[in-house]
């Protein structure tokens, strides 16, 4: 169904040049620092894979790694679910629509230290609405001294800010669906959840693969927001590993290092990512691209 | 197999209409016989969407009642009203094999999955689709997959008629042909009504044993093909129907005769009873399959010499094969013309005779005479 | 939807709880942003004891406030443009064809997304100064390419899938040339992946700060330095993060108005 066809180059053209000349040139200076130990801005030595070796020893990464993937495996297991179920039933058209479009996408336009910084009050027993709430419920809830708490707090207050993100794919990718296909489903006699089964959820394929890839990808990079809220604790029951690299690089490491570790960090993320492609792509109708 | 009559229909999108502009679909009265195979006709936004979509129980009309049998089904949605709908393009269910997709109405209804698989035999056979059944429906070809859009439709033993939205319109020209066939086929064989929505003249004409064109809302003309070729109610349906459509020439009745471009045709006696004293926009039309040209000296000059011809000059001719299409210039108008030969070339003046019987008048658009 | 009525009333009984719990945070936001900071964090209030509008003054009044906001708005809008213009002709080729390379070249768009904008800092610092073109709007809207692009082009790449290749060869045996099929049958069809495109871009680069902060000084500041300075003389400025917060709301929330046509459905027309 697709043809063959070269020139269709041309049109890549322009995405190239915007976004290879300033994607490659950093990827090469971040490998060219982390096979090498620098020792002063003028001099360094050739080292190899002695940084990587390093890096993957310390045990704080692997703390820090098993959090920050308990954490996106969390983030994917419950705003994606979430958001097809809030798409599917906001209203197709009129005014109710747009209040709802505008209403949902605004936690999304907050910059992400106010996020942080809302919700450090917004959880406070003392001064929060929320953290009022809760213990005046009955449960004795501090996000800064215990370190579920801690967790909950960071996991809700991410799909707070991110679901939103899955309902408006979800959403518009329902919208793209042809009338006719729930026309037929009602001649077929198909019940609701046959009809999300057979032709809502095969059709919005492309959008949740573009949601289940980016939620991953930004979970697994969030920095600001879990730091503006916990700082990374209690201890470092929140330090994920984006702020741990941070921690790292302006501590302990040097540029070797830390370029080491950014290039693991990116291939960790690549690699999860080519097999929730390469497996989404299957699942599906199993027919290739 | 349902006879379908239609009472006082009309579909109006805004609350209180008044004039016939606010109408989407004007209001009508016919009725369509069981078993027939009906084409609605007509350019892009004249109705016949909306027509169909308000058969179908998709659409609920804002004036009038539809009758299946006799039986009022206005008010009852689609799944209740036994009907299969084809669109535009293939509404197949993915994931499913062409067996799953074929079965999924039957499954609906509570079927037994031998029955179930019975019928779907049936029907994959008589659409030629045996050998996908064991297939991924997306994974077939356009056609292919209308058919499975059509085999949904049959599979039902109780559906009482088929209705097509312009289905043909992403298939290649080459299989139309092969799809249109087996409709054909479809149709003697199980004796559904069918109703067939189309803006191509070609395939209403050669699908339909009688065609309804539309226009603005309006049904303008049911008929046969061969009726609407040759009497055309309404100067759209001679503009529409046939390629180059007919001539529609403005005239003015004086003296007993039609008066076109500065030069006088007879009337016959049924033509100047019918145009006396008409008021309005007088056309005459005549097709381009029944001008004849004939050379300056065979004649017989014009009306008032006792003759019946024209005077005309040639723009252009062209050769197209099987025929030679000419325009000639009468007067201030153009005339165009389907000839099997022609030896007079462009800017000479020839002689145009339109028989009387082949030539039609028509009065604000409607035909008198 | 062709659900029967009770479902109807769990979809909206379903949105309006997310809805209302989602805008909790927000009225909360709104609500520190009309406090003074010994308010905020010395008692629990549902709604301001002492309304203040300071918050927002200290804003307004600081002389860089309305310019940083017009030049947030310059860049974000050239980078939304500018994304959406380069990724529709790279999104309809890798929808529509075969080519060497595409599937590798596909996935390797989206790898840009998987590094922090951190990584680029110095380099584009660099770059931007050699070419000259540092503090200016256009370096940030190039910058935050990196990362729009390659989502634009994915999210397009979808929707145009949706659409069989059938329909642009029927329309060029109806005689359309490639522009014109493009614009008038194309583009309409896939409304609702443009809008959220448009909005995604709007919105990542709306928030983006660490690249915008860097790459401009004074011509090009955006709002991001006045509004969200952190720490003041007397602590965590706590009112004015909030009332910064509500400002940025605003223009988004405009931009998904305009787009809301593209998105959603407008009036349920029946076709002829």
């Amino acid at each position: 169904m697709k043809t063959y066809n070269n020139r269709a180059w041309f049109l890549i053209l322009p995405v190239l040049i915007c976004v290879a000349f300033s994607a490659i040139l950093p990827l090469m200076t971040v490998v060219n620092y982390s096979v090498q130990d620098i020792l002063s801005p003028t001099q360094s030595v050739f080292v190899g894979t002695e940084w990587f070796k390093t890096v993957l020893r310390d045990a704080d990464l692997h703390g820090a790694l098993a959090r920050q993937l308990f954490f996106s495996l969390a983030v994917l297991a419950i705003q994606i679910p979430l958001g097809i179920l809030i798409a599917l039933c906001m209203p197709a058209g009129g005014w109710r629509a747009s209040l709802a479009l505008v209403l949902i996408s605004l936690p999304l336009l907050i910059p992400w230290n106010v996020v942080g910084t809302i919700w450090q009050i917004f959880g406070r027993g003392d001064i929060g609405l929320m953290g009022y709430a809760l213990n005046s419920l009955g449960m004795s809830y501090n996000y800064n001294g215990n370190s579920v708490d801690a967790w909950m707090t960071v996991l809700v207050m991410d799909i707070w800010h991110w679901t939103p993100l899955v309902v408006l794919l979800c959403y518009a990718g329902l919208r793209a669906i042809p009338d006719a296909y729930y026309q037929a489903a009602r001649i077929d006699g198909a019940s609701r959840l046959a009809v999300f089964r057979f032709i809502q959820l095969p059709k919005m394929r492309n959008v949740l693969m573009i949601a289940v890839l980016l939620r991953f990808m930004d979970s697994f990079m969030i920095y600001t927001e879990p730091f503006v809220l916990t700082g990374g604790g209690p201890g470092n029951a929140t330090t994920f590993l984006s702020q741990y690299l941070t921690q790292k690089a302006v501590g302990q490491f040097d540029l070797g290092p830390a370029s080491a570790f950014s290039l693991i960090y990116f291939l960790i993320i690549l690699l999860f990512c080519f097999v929730l492609y390469t497996w989404m792509q299957r699942v599906g109708t199993g027919d290739q691209k | 197999m349902a006879r379908i009559d239609l009472i006082e229909l009309g579909h109006a999108y805004r609350p209180n209409p008044t004039a016939p502009g606010d109408f989407a679909l004007q209001p009508m009265t016919r009725t369509w016989d069981d078993g027939g195979a009906y084409a609605l006709l007509g350019p892009s936004g004249c109705g016949k969407t909306t027509l169909l979509n308000i058969i179908s129980g998709l659409v609920k009309p804002s004036h009038g009642r539809v009758l299946f049998d006799g039986r009022d089904v206005t008010q009852l949605p689609t799944e209740a009203r036994n009907i299969a709908q084809v669109f535009q393009f293939p509404v197949i269910y993915d994931t499913m094999t062409v067996f799953d997709n074929l079965a999924f109405p039957l499954r609906n209804r509570g079927w037994k999955e031998s029955q179930t698989r019975v019928r779907v035999h049936q029907v994959a056979d008589m659409l030629e689709l045996t050998s996908d059944l064991k297939h991924r429906a997306s994974g077939l070809s356009v056609d292919a997959k209308q058919k499975i859009s059509l085999g949904r439709g049959l599979v039902r033993p109780d559906v009482a008629a088929v209705l097509f939205d312009e289905p043909l319109t992403v298939i290649d020209p080459h299989l139309k042909w092969l799809l249109r066939r087996k409709l054909k086929e479809i149709h003697h064989e199980l004796k559904l009504s069918l109703i067939y929505v189309t803006h191509d003249q070609v395939e209403a004409l050669t699908f339909a044993d009688q065609v309804v064109v539309m226009t603005q809302g309006e049904v303008v003309q049911t008929g046969s093909a061969q009726t609407l070729f040759e009497e055309p109610a309404h100067t759209f349906v001679g503009y529409f129907i046939g390629n180059p459509g007919m001539n529609l020439l403005p005239c003015s009745v004086q003296d007993g005769a039609a008066w076109v471009g500065g030069h006088a045709l007879a009337l016959s006696g049924a033509a100047s009873a019918a145009l006396a004293g008409a008021g309005g926009k007088v056309s005459l039309g005549v097709r381009p399959e029944f001008v004849e040209c004939v050379a300056d000296a065979d004649a017989g000059g014009d009306l008032a010499a006792g003759g019946d011809t024209v005077p005309a000059t040639v723009l252009s001719v062209r050769n197209m094969g099987t025929h030679f299409l000419a325009e000639f210039r009468l007067g201030e108008h153009r005339v165009a013309a389907k000839l099997r030969a022609i030896e007079a070339a462009a800017g000479s003046t020839v002689r145009l005779r339109f028989p009387q019987q082949r030539t039609l008048y028509y009065v604000d658009d409607q035909r008198v005479a | 939807m062709m659900a029967g009525r009770l479902a109807s009333r769990i979809s909206t009984t379903l949105l309006v709880a997310f809805l209302l719990l989602s805008m909790l945070p927000v009225y909360w936001m709104l609500n520190m942003s009309l406090k003074t900071n010994e308010e905020i964090v010395g008692t629990l209030s549902l709604w301001p004891g002492h309304l203040t509008f300071a918050n927002y003054r200290t804003i307004f009044t600081d002389p860089s406030w309305y310019s940083g906001y017009i030049n947030s708005m310059m860049y974000v809008a050239m980078n939304m443009v500018m994304s959406v213009a380069v990724a529709l002709p790279a999104a309809y080729a890798f929808s529509r064809y075969h080519f060497l390379g595409d599937k590798h070249l596909f996935f390797w768009l989206l790898t840009n997304r998987m590094t922090p904008p951190a990584v680029f800092l110095l380099p584009f610092f660099q770059l931007y100064s050699t070419v000259g073109l540092m503090d200016t709007h256009l370096a940030v809207a190039l910058a935050h390419m990196v990362f729009n692009v390659p989502l634009a082009v994915w999210i397009l790449e979808g929707f145009m899938s949706g659409i069989p290749k059938e329909i642009d060869e029927t329309a060029y045996i109806d005689g359309y040339s490639f522009p014109r099929f493009f614009v008038k049958i194309f583009l309409p069809m896939i409304k609702s992946g443009i809008g959220v495109t448009a909005f995604f871009c709007f919105m990542f680069s709306w928030v983006e700060l660490l690249l915008a902060r860097t790459l401009t000084s004074v011509n090009a500041k955006p709002i991001a330095a006045t509004m969200t300075r952190t720490v003041s003389a007397a602590g965590m400025d706590w009112g004015v993060l909030a009332a910064a917060g509500v400002l940025t709301i605003v223009p988004g929330a405009l931009v998904i108005w305009f787009v809301r046509h593209y998105i959603a459905k407008g009036f349920a027309m029946g076709r002829v």
